[in-house]
């Protein structure tokens, strides 16, 4: 049972500031809600003051600059997201993980900036991202920031997020030369969350070896986490099953799953190390062709 | 808590509700207006039985709030059938006998309405699955329902019911 609160629609972002600025911490904001209205539901969430931003065409975007890089607007749905040919053209591992997150219905009404900001570990969008460098803009009644999705998520279901904040934008950077990011979960059914989830950016030089690697785990610690000594297995190699492997069990070490009712822990650090040898070796071929 | 004015349209009639604004559009559509055609099942944007399509796109009305669809055009069950006459799909649902207990069934051809507006012809039955995979159905195996969907995207029913939709 959804608990009372007084609804507020704002016409623009800045009356949507305005009122997180006199409501602060009495108020939440709802864009698609698909994740918000089932925990509001179950009574985790119980709020004084619901700010709508479903409506706020104004951030509903998808940009392209070759300089800044892919922009899309926090109320841009999901949807949008994985059919706009711009995407599927220059980010195809960004729409091919929209593809498969939930289901069309819950595409067709969620919104990106809605799905980042409730800060979920098993969320979809949120490795690949970080995978691929993204920022996003956060703003309140006095100005903006931009912060790297990296240092967006301080703990389980929490963001940097003040209450007068508002994610307005995701900004993903140009994708640089013989690079390429590819992104797999792992789950029972197609439309589920993944029980972990592994997205790897891959560049190579000139020389065939592996320049940069960003590693992301989803679902593998209370929040996406960089996989950083797996990273330094990678960089500086000419990439091979053998270090793919060895990529895969350092991601095992690295993770710190908890258990739940999906996967025991063990568990998830097995399936950590088959994807993220999997993965790997899929953004290496994909980067080394490119 | 204040109430709010929604004005909205289902299945082209124009309606007002003076509602809580927690309100579900599930709720909206069973209990304020009594478009029980459309059910209420997980209540967690899982099972799809309360799909419905929200300017044409399907979406579950379990996780919408109904103050959101303002202005919009909702179109349920009840909205597919013109003149006396079903829509190609509940035709085809009815050849194929794609449903057992029903529950479904009426989420499931939204669903499947949804999809075929967007995608006339589709690849393969793959694709089809796809297009209904937010919708769970635990007595057909769902070989009954692709057939009916693949049967209207091959054309089985044009000229037989209007397929302009």
């Amino acid at each position: 049972m959804i608990h009372d609160f007084t609804y507020l629609k704002p016409g623009n972002v800045k009356e949507a500031l305005a009122m997180l600025a006199q409501h602060r911490d009495s108020a939440k904001i709802i864009c698609g809600g698909q994740s918000l209205l089932i925990i509001m539901r179950q009574g985790l969430v119980v709020t004084e003051y619901l700010v709508d931003i479903k409506g706020l065409d104004e951030l509903s975007y998808i940009i392209y600059d070759p300089q800044a890089g892919l922009k899309i607007g926090a109320t841009t749905t999901h949807r949008t997201i994985e059919s706009a040919s711009l995407v599927r053209e220059k980010y195809p591992v960004l729409a091919a993980m929209e593809t498969r997150l939930a289901s069309i219905q819950v595409r067709n009404w969620g919104t990106i900036g809605g799905n980042l900001a409730h800060a979920d570990a098993a969320g979809d969008p949120a490795p690949v991202l970080i995978a691929l460098n993204a920022t996003v803009t956060i703003a309140s009644s006095i100005g903006i920031r931009i912060v790297p999705l990296e240092e967006f998520y301080p703990g389980l279901f929490e963001t940097v997020l003040s209450p007068d904040e508002l994610l307005t934008e995701v900004i993903v950077p140009p994708p640089s030369a013989r690079s390429a990011t590819a992104y797999q979960k792992f789950n029972l059914l197609e439309s589920d969350q993944g029980i972990v989830a592994v997205a790897v950016s891959l560049s190579v030089n000139d020389a065939g070896v592996c320049r940069d690697a960003r590693v992301v785990l989803g679902n593998a610690a209370p929040v996406p986490i960089r996989a950083k000594n797996t990273e330094r297995v990678l960089i500086g190699s000419k990439l091979t099953e053998k270090i793919f492997a060895k990529a895969g069990e350092t991601a095992r070490e690295e993770a710190d799953p908890v258990a739940d009712i999906h996967a025991s822990e063990d568990y998830r650090r097995h399936l950590i190390a088959v994807l993220t040898r999997r993965v790997t070796k899929e953004a290496w071929e994909q980067a080394c062709q490119a | 808590m204040e109430k709010q004015l929604l004005r909205f349209y289902v299945n082209d009639q124009e309606y007002e509700l003076f509602i809580n604004p927690k309100t579900l559009l599930v709720e909206a559509l069973r209990d304020h207006l009594g478009f029980t055609g459309t059910k209420r099942g997980c209540d967690t944007a899982s099972c799809g039985v309360c799909t419905v399509m929200v300017n044409g796109m399907a979406v579950k009305g379990c996780s919408v709030l109904a103050v959101q669809v303002n202005g919009m055009n909702v179109t349920t069950i009840e909205g597919l059938e013109k003149d006396g006459k079903l829509d190609p799909i509940q035709s085809a649902f009815l050849d194929e006998g794609a449903f057992q207990c029903g529950f479904c069934t009426s989420g499931m051809i939204m669903s499947a309405r949804a999809f075929l507006n967007e995608t006339p012809v589709p690849k393969d039955t793959m694709e089809i699955r796809r297009g209904i995979e937010g919708n769970l159905c635990r007595c057909t195996g769902y070989n009954s329902i692709v057939r009916a969907i693949d049967a209207v995207a091959k054309g089985k029913y044009r000229g037989v019911c209007d397929d302009s939709k």
